[in-house]
């Protein structure tokens, strides 16, 4: 069965937050708008979204390495979001796995927020419901949009290339490949929720090239470059007959 | 957590009429038994149980005040196989219909009505069985409120069986409480018999309330930062959550309440629940009747504190991402 998600490269992400607006823009004025928000120039600002950049510093200073970690709702494969909702209004597609919140059910009783580990549900402060990351659900199957744009908008946003989205049930997919090969991992796998979102970790991309890699150790003349070639009358190897 | 009003005032006021009908139904069995004195159907059975299904009923009022959209409260109860606040909301209008039906059959005087015989000795009346079957609907119910919080396995605090045990307990001890006030108030000559079972109730409530206490002191929680990014280091510090303004996370999930306001909490409501009211219910022996309605007074006040008290315990896994503004 298929299950769409996204995959984060921490290794790619330069913290531009332009998933985050990307994603704002998109879907407050879509299927699964209003995102509305709360004294906006105000004090005291506020509103809704579906996906954040936060930033992590790893080790002591000046030995450090920042981490930007984009974080939107995981679509677990075991959500215990869904088995709390009292209406029914969250749920789980069977063909493709994206859990969503049906706004015209919800009872806005915040259940499911308490029910999610990662903290990826808001309760919308102008329309009092549970809202949350739709993968685009509105635009990935949009036929009137060329078949390169049918993805989530934060995908498409990302400068860099760090969110990549498909079917992580199939195994030739890009996605899927990128898990397997490059070390994706799930958040918080303690709780065993399965997330259907996975992240790559950070890599080193740097080679450390040694003296002796540029200059053949093995060189009988020391230097590099043509070998002389063999006088006419004498055997090379090239001529040996094996 | 922070603390909704509106589930505070639920929670404990539900408490309160779940036992003071447990209260008012085991007076009639003891009745039944010839243990103590019949009382008046109308006078104190049917008005007691007004008084418990106007706490029902407050409760329920009050219930509304935690939805965004109350007028859909009544899709609710589409999914009782898988959530524990379905079942809370099927079994909580249940309460209400069979503890009306009993005062009911009180007011009219059915309660006299012999159903049929037990061992062709105990004969069983029409309230008798309708007040066996709201007991069970009331216990019920106090199972599924308290599940909604104990069975949410990412707060560590809430998810464990204590939770469903001084649910029972406080509201029971609460109930009996009340009861005994409201029977020195109509005049009936039970009031030490529910004194002292509000006393046991309010002790039994006082050791396990304890135990959770120190229980949620030591609880080492199972996520940390490392797991919450997937980065492998002693060292990581958060340098910001992702913005500077207010977020459904950081009100939803936050308390912001200093460890001393959460002391002096804490402290008021082990006062006002356990040791004031038992003081007050034990000076009832000697002619203080009046004390009652103090003691239920006080718990109930201490109760509410409690309540809240027990939201700011529990500490979600998804704050560890809320920690920076910058």
């Amino acid at each position: 069965m298929k299950q769409l998600a996204l995959i984060i490269d921490l290794n790619v992400c330069v913290g531009c937050h332009a998933c985050v607006t990307s994603c704002k823009e998109w879907n407050t004025s879509g299927w699964a708008g209003p995102m509305t928000d709360v004294n906006p120039y105000g004090a005291d600002p506020t509103g809704t979204f579906f996906n954040r950049v936060q930033t992590y510093e790893i080790g002591t200073f000046p030995n450090t390495e920042m981490i930007h970690f984009p974080k939107s709702c995981l679509h677990c494969e075991d959500p215990s979001c869904v088995k709390v909702c009292p209406t029914g209004a969250s749920y789980k597609r069977e063909e493709d796995g994206i859990v969503l919140v049906d706004y015209d059910k919800c009872i806005g009783c915040k259940y499911c927020s308490w029910a999610c580990p990662y903290g990826t549900r808001e309760f919308d402060q102008h329309q009092k419901v549970m809202k949350k990351c739709t993968l685009c659900v509105d635009r990935i199957y949009d036929q009137t949009l060329p078949e390169s744009e049918r993805k989530p908008a934060c995908v498409l946003a990302c400068p860099t290339s760090a969110r990549l989205f498909g079917d992580i049930h199939d195994p030739d997919t890009e996605v899927s490949k990128q898990i397997r090969e490059n070390g994706g991992y799930q958040l918080m796998p303690e709780w065993g929720t399965n997330p259907s979102n996975h992240y790559l970790p950070r890599r080193k991309i740097h080679l450390k090239i040694h003296e002796d890699e540029l200059q053949r150790s093995d060189n009988p003349l020391k230097k590099e470059g043509l070998l002389p070639e063999p006088p006419k009358d004498q055997q090379s190897l090239d001529f040996m007959s094996w | 957590m922070h603390p909704a009003i509106s589930v505070v005032l639920l929670t404990t006021l539900i408490g309160v009429g779940q036992g003071l009908f447990l209260a008012l139904y085991t007076g009639q069995i003891y009745s039944m038994l010839n243990l103590l004195p019949v009382q008046n159907s109308q006078n104190f059975y049917a008005l007691g149980n007004l008084l418990a299904l106007t706490f029902l009923a407050m409760g329920l009022f009050a219930s509304f005040f935690h939805l965004g959209r109350p007028l859909r409260a009544w899709r609710s109860a589409s999914q009782w196989r898988t959530s524990w606040l379905s079942r809370e909301v099927i079994i909580l209008p249940t309460v209400m219909f069979f503890v009306a039906l009993y005062g009911v059959i009180h007011y009219f005087g059915w309660s006299e009505k012999q159903l049929f015989v037990i061992n062709q000795m105990q004969p069983i009346n029409l309230s008798l069985f309708v007040g066996a079957i709201a007991t069970l609907v009331t216990f019920l119910l106090f199972v599924s409120t308290s599940m909604i919080y104990a069975s949410i396995r990412f707060l560590p605090e809430w998810y464990n069986p204590l939770t469903v045990i001084n649910y029972i307990l406080l509201g029971g001890a609460s109930g009996f409480t009340l009861a005994t006030a409201f029977s020195i108030y109509v005049g009936a000559d039970v009031g030490s018999f529910y004194a002292l079972w509000a006393i046991i109730l309010t002790t039994a409530a006082f050791i396990t309330r304890s135990i959770s206490l120190l229980r949620n002191n030591n609880l080492k929680p199972k996520s940390n930062l490392r797991s919450a990014i997937g980065v492998r280091h002693t060292i990581i510090k958060q340098k910001t959550q992702g913005f500077m303004g207010g977020s459904f996370n950081t009100r939803e999930f936050f308390h912001n309440k200093s460890l001393d306001t959460l002391k002096i909490i804490k402290v008021m409501f082990l006062i006002l629940i356990f040791l004031v009211p038992i003081i007050l219910l034990f000076l009832i022996s000697f002619g203080l009747e009046y004390l009652a309605v103090v003691a239920f007074v006080s718990q109930y006040l201490g109760l509410t504190l409690e309540r809240w008290y027990f939201f700011t315990e529990g500490t979600h896994p998804q704050n560890l991402y809320y920690q920076t503004v910058a």
